[in-house]
């Protein structure tokens, strides 16, 4: 089963970190990615640029209106994601409590949706 | 492989009987799967413009044994830089196969030190001769992350010390049922419908169908290879009518059976009446009995659910399982009627393996539909299509939904 991992981040936060606990999270990313891919489990992933940087489009009557800013205003914005392919949800849980993100804000884990499905 | 569909069915078929001689002469059976492999591509660029050579196992032999000696040397140079060790031996003209070559292959590449997913992907690749680039297509995974579980699986071959020889007799029976569930599993991820962009999948289901074919004719009085190879037959026997064009699922009441495979239907039947009359019984053998009296029946009213039901009691009393009391759930709707079908339901609800499993809400649904709650029904249908994680899956437990729109 596919999950992605959605990364939540603080923006204001993030910037009081110090230095070195932001080279300590880069860190820590890269030698989880270098694991997971090693074990087989990373599909993919991408970091995001700032929530500040973000359009958020809606057509209204064929009309598209294009604002900036993100869909939903929150203090934690969606900062990165990750896809991995696990056995079990609990394989994915635990991916998700190992990146450090989840220990300042939150990670998100959503199972991915297949294309194929069981005859009824 | 992009070679012609006629030479891409012979290598794969010489797949295994090029690698099990050379991992008996080499030993290094990680080395010797990448020179198969290099072996094998060599042959799709090479045979399409020059010819198949007049003995193609010969040529894939010659060709592999050379790659997996240079690569060998170039090792042994390394390591006599540091001390000195014998030099290795070369290949003779001539390697021999061994009948039972690709069963040890199989056993190896299913050895219970891997993962199902590895067990998957090795099979794949050493036994069916598929690149690495055709089993991550099929897999919906980038190729390297594929290649990443292949190397993988082979390192914790390597370091779980197995060899390349049969099992011994003791686990034999054992270690060939998960080479039965690795086969299975192929064919259930080829079986489950497609839709959309990924219509291009390689075709799992004959892969596997063509493997379990293999076994069988390795081990033909073997019941429950017989069981697993008559099953996919009859389960594969309704693709054609399994699918709308447009990807949507037909459920079984609702297929057009003209349009099933009658052929298949019938080498099915042929399989599992046999392995049922001679060899101990098994629940690969059980399913393929019920998927049979399914095939048989003219038309879904003809289904006979009696022997249906029948066979469900002998298979959960074989291999209890919340899953095949699912099913049987719905014979005992069929043939009880639904609130017998519902109670047995109830005896679920506690069991962690299946209570948050969709087909658990599906099949309550479907009762509830069947006893006139379809308010009831209606929430069970979207509480399934909620749980689902497949997207045809979801399509259709929406619509079924649907036709119950407006029930209080």
């Amino acid at each position: 089963m596919k999950y992605i991992l959605l990364i939540y981040q603080n923006p204001a936060a993030w910037e009081n970190l110090s230095e070195e606990e932001r080279n300590r999270v880069f860190g820590e990313v890269d030698s989880l990615m270098a694991e997971l891919t090693r074990s087989g489990e990373w599909i993919g992933g991408e970091g995001l640029a700032d929530a500040s940087q973000t359009k958020t489009v809606r057509v209204r009557d064929g009309v598209p209106a294009v604002t900036d800013g993100p869909f939903i205003e929150s203090k934690e914005q969606l900062a990165g994601y990750c896809i991995v392919e696990c056995e079990t949800p609990e394989r994915a849980t635990e991916i998700a409590a190992r990146w450090p993100d989840a220990r300042y804000w939150a990670m998100e884990v959503r199972a991915i949706m297949e294309p194929a499905g069981e005859e009824m | 492989m992009n070679a012609p569909p006629g030479i891409e069915d012979v290598l794969r078929e010489l797949a295994p009987q090029v690698l099990g001689p050379l991992v008996r002469r080499f030993g290094h059976f990680d080395a010797c799967e990448d020179a198969v492999q290099e072996a094998l591509i060599a042959a799709t660029v090479q045979w399409p413009a020059e010819g198949v050579p007049h003995n193609p196992r010969g040529w894939l032999v010659t060709v592999a044994s050379r790659r997996v000696t240079d690569q060998l040397r170039s090792d042994e140079a390394r390591r006599r830089r540091e001390s000195t060790t014998a030099m290795l031996a070369l290949p003779g003209d001539a390697i021999a196969p061994d009948r039972d070559d690709t069963l040890t292959l199989l056993f190896l590449c299913c050895h219970p030190a891997l993962s199902p997913p590895s067990q998957l992907a090795l099979t794949l690749r050493a036994v069916g001769g598929l690149t690495t680039a055709q089993i991550a297509s099929a897999f919906l995974v980038p190729e390297t992350t594929m290649a990443q579980r292949i190397s993988r699986a082979k390192q914790r071959i390597k370091g779980s010390g197995a060899r390349f020889e049969p099992p011994a007799e003791g686990e034999r029976a054992e270690r060939l049922g998960v080479v039965l569930h690795v086969l299975y599993l192929v064919f259930n991820e080829g079986y489950t419908a497609t839709s959309g962009p990924h219509l291009q999948r390689t075709d799992l289901t004959a892969e596997a169908i063509r493997l379990t074919r293999v076994v069988h004719r390795l081990l033909p009085d073997d019941g429950e290879v017989a069981g697993l190879l008559a099953l996919m037959l009859l389960t594969d026997a309704r693709r054609p009518a399994r699918t709308r064009p447009d990807g949507s699922l037909v459920p079984l009441e609702e297929q057009d059976r003209s349009r099933w495979d009658q052929d298949a239907i019938k080498e099915g039947v042929v399989l599992v009446t046999d392995a049922l009359a001679r060899a101990p019984i098994g629940p690969y053998q059980l399913q393929a009995a019920i998927a049979a009296v399914h095939d048989e029946a003219a038309t879904a009213d003809d289904t006979d659910w009696r022997q249906i039901l029948g066979l469900y009691d002998l298979l959960e009393r074989l291999a209890p399982n919340p899953m095949v009391t699912l099913n049987r759930a719905v014979a005992v709707a069929m043939v009880e009627g639904p609130a017998a079908a519902l109670d047995l339901l109830a005896t679920l609800d506690a069991d962690q393996r299946v209570v948050q499993h969709y087909r658990l809400a599906a099949v309550r649904a479907h009762l509830l539909e069947m006893t006139g709650d379809r308010a009831g029904a209606r929430a069970g249908y979207h509480e399934a299509a909620r749980r689902t994680t497949s997207i045809p899956e979801r399509r259709y437990l929406e619509s079924r939904a649907d036709r119950l729109r407006g029930a209080r």
